[in-house]
């Protein structure tokens, strides 16, 4: 009967709107006054049956909810016999909870998106080689799984026979097809475009890489802020507070009418909902666009933002040094190149396989006598040539003259910022190579977009030289660069910003920065999708994409300003409703009703604008 | 202890989470500190003792005060 009644909720409401327009056509129209008042009191005793079912029930576990205010001010409208007012106000109460649930589902649309995408089912393959569709709650550690072309990998595991390409947009937001074969890692929720495969799961449901950033974006849409938990709080008394109002006014003025009308205007609705609504929407706009932001707590403080602290390798530079330029000392640029190609071959220095990749492929010779020096360079014999390469330090310990034109060169090199590696063979210096790592795509256009944001101090710590440093913040225009630092100094250097008053977001990789992530107020992990990156930082940028940055700080800003306007929206109706009460004389329950549930959605279509929210340049 | 997950009907109303919180407190053999009910997910989250009440029970107690129970998922 009771669930009944609240699935036909509805319907109810549509019956009711349709007595309602039959009551005053027959008394307006017709004249029949008694078959209007007999399709009212109808209207009103099946309108507040479900409403008056869950105000028992609220009070049954001591709360007292919206429902018990509607119900009261129904049954003393009732008493006064005034059942206009009692009909129309227990339409506007169904229908406007009816709209509140299809706009609240239209808001948390782009979280349902994500959670869909998760796998639901998966073939088992059985000691006998037998295969077996289960559901994916049933799939254990240690299972042999088959995936087939086109589905979807249902755990993270490793692949135990055959190969294939994934599309790995689910976790990493690149849409590329990544290669897998035998010993591969694979992960729940990316797409298999090609091939078959076996797997043996490693994790699966909740544990899988998939599962935690879904239960991150669960938690952190429902996580609450500070102001959020005292509105909680609040309206917990609130609502019996207006019981009582109403129970006073009543005693003193012996006014029916004026009382429960009260207890429909008290009703808390926008201020309720507001916040919570303007938190989904920002927080499911940033899931779809690659960025997770960890709940309101985080929105606030990354709004406040002014100083943001960048690691220098793999977040504004590629990461991987490429060689930029190459001065030769010899006439015999092909044989030389070879023999270098060959020495570093030996070497799996980032300066060594820089030059290797950057010479490409050449024939290469045997290679004998090879000394690393740790922080120096390689010293070998190829094709009976000693050959010497390595930093400057390295040749002058082997003797090497540097003629006056390289001396030029490598002061010019070192002012670009090139780290520098010069090569020798059999005592003279036959080249000089210029390497340094490439700025990202894109990086100065959104650090100029961070800034109009109001991000004022732009600052680079780097485990790099000074001078490397340098080059970067003036070629990025940023404010400030400090180089020689390990991950303790960083940390360091952020504890003593936040000492100063600053509102600090530290921007890293995630995985040899954690202190810093941790440490600041905001912890933005460029990461793709890692767990390290997931859990320490507060902000993930899915697919390690710099232009999200100024997009989820944009999308912070106006997420925070959206809950603003949804609080002064809730409390601008309130104080309107009272001072129509007080101070006019056409404020009754069925406009109190009205103007309640019409805030309502009004603050919901608010938040629902950020679902579309986007960067403007 | 047992963590209980319990996916609702979308939830609509944010006085629906403290009649379902005050529902599942109510109930012995849940951990009353650990629940939280989240509005948006529209899901339940708890820890319960299984010798003291069933994860039904647990269900049934939410269905009364007027919410479906769409599916649970029981951690021991």
């Amino acid at each position: 009967m009771q669930r009944w009644l609240f699935r036909k909720k509805n319907s109810i409401a549509a019956i009711g709107a349709l007595l309602i327009v039959t009551a005053f056509v027959s008394t307006l129209v017709f004249k029949q006054e008694l078959i209007g008042t007999i399709a009212l009191i109808i209207a009103s005793v099946i309108g507040i049956a479900p409403i008056a079912l869950q105000a028992y029930q609220a009070l049954r576990v001591k709360v007292v909810s919206i429902d018990v205010l509607v119900t009261i001010a129904v049954g003393g409208a009732f008493v006064i016999r005034n059942f206009e007012e009692s009909a129309i106000v227990t339409f506007l109460f169904l229908f406007g909870s009816y709209l509140e649930q299809r706009t609240l589902n239209k808001t948390r649309s782009a979280i349902k998106e994500l959670t869909e995408m998760a796998p639901q089912s998966a073939l088992r393959v059985d000691e006998h080689g037998e295969i077996e569709e289960i559901d994916i709650d049933d799939v254990e550690v240690g299972d042999l799984l088959l995936v087939k072309t086109g589905a979807m990998i249902p755990v993270d595991g490793v692949v135990q026979s055959g190969d294939g390409y994934i599309n790995e947009a689910s976790i990493t937001g690149e849409a590329v097809a990544v290669g897998k074969e035998k010993g591969s890692l694979v992960y729940a929720s990316t797409i298999l475009d090609n091939g078959t495969l076996q797997i043996v799961a490693n994790r699966v449901g909740e544990d899988t890489t998939f599962g935690k950033i879904i239960e991150l974006v669960e938690e952190a849409q429902d996580s609450k802020s500070d102001a959020e938990r005292f509105i909680d709080r609040f309206s917990k008394y609130y609502t019996p507070a207006v019981l009582v109002l109403g129970a006073v006014v009543w005693l003193i003025s012996k006014d029916i009418e004026l009382a429960i009308t009260i207890l429909v205007l008290g009703c808390p609705g926008a201020l309720v909902i507001g916040v919570p609504v303007s938190n989904v929407a920002g927080i499911g706009n940033g899931a779809r666009h690659g960025v997770l932001l960890k709940g309101s707590e985080v929105i606030h403080d990354f709004r406040r933002v002014d100083t943001m602290v960048f690691d220098k390798t793999g977040t504004l530079t590629v990461g991987n040094p490429l060689v930029a330029d190459v001065r030769y000392y010899t006439k015999d640029e092909t044989q030389v190149s070879a023999y270098l190609c060959s020495v570093e071959k030996e070497s799996d220095h980032p300066l060594a396989q820089a030059i290797v990749s950057y010479l490409g492929d050449l024939p290469t010779f045997q290679v004998s006598d090879t000394d690393v020096i740790k922080g120096g360079g390689v010293v070998a014999t190829v094709d009976e040539k000693r050959i010497v390469v390595g930093n400057v330090a390295l040749l002058a310990s082997h003797n090497i003259e540097i003629p006056p034109q390289a001396e030029k060169d490598i002061a010019l090199f070192e002012q670009q910022g090139n780290s520098l590696v010069l090569a020798a063979v059999d005592g003279s210096l036959v080249a000089l190579f210029g390497i340094r790592d490439q700025i990202r795509e894109g990086v100065k256009k959104n650090l100029a977009r961070l800034k109009r944001l109001g991000v004022k101090n732009l600052v680079v710590l780097s485990g790099d030289n000074q001078g490397t440093v340098d080059l970067v913040a003036l070629e990025l225009g940023l404010t400030e660069a400090h180089g020689n630092m390990l991950p303790e100094d960083k940390a360091h250097y952020i504890k003593q910003l936040q000492h100063d008053g600053h509102i600090v977001a530290f921007v890293g990789d995630g995985v040899n920065d954690s202190p810093s992530l941790a440490l600041a107020h905001i912890g933005i992990a460029m990461g793709s999708g890692t767990d390290v990156a997931i859990e320490t930082s507060s902000v993930v940028l899915m697919n390690d994409d710099f232009n999200r940055l100024p997009h989820a700080l944009g999308l912070a800003k106006a997420t925070a300003a959206n809950m603003v306007q949804n609080i002064f929206i809730a409390v601008g109706v309130v104080i309107f409703l009272l001072l129509g009460l007080f101070f006019s004389s056409w404020m009754n329950m069925s406009i109190g009703m009205l103007v309640h549930e019409g805030s309502i959605l009004v603050v919901i279509l608010n938040g629902m604008r950020l679902l579309r929210y986007r960067l403007r340049n | 202890m047992a963590k209980a997950t319990i996916q609702l009907e979308g939830l609509a109303c944010p006085s629906c989470m403290q009649k379902i919180e005050g529902a599942t407190k109510a109930l012995s053999g849940v951990e009353k500190e650990s629940v939280k009910v989240l509005f948006n997910s529209s899901k339940v989250k708890l820890d319960f003792d299984p010798s003291l009440i069933s994860i039904e029970d647990i269900e049934k107690a939410i269905t009364t005060v007027g919410y479906d129970v769409k599916k649970s998922q029981v951690k021991a």
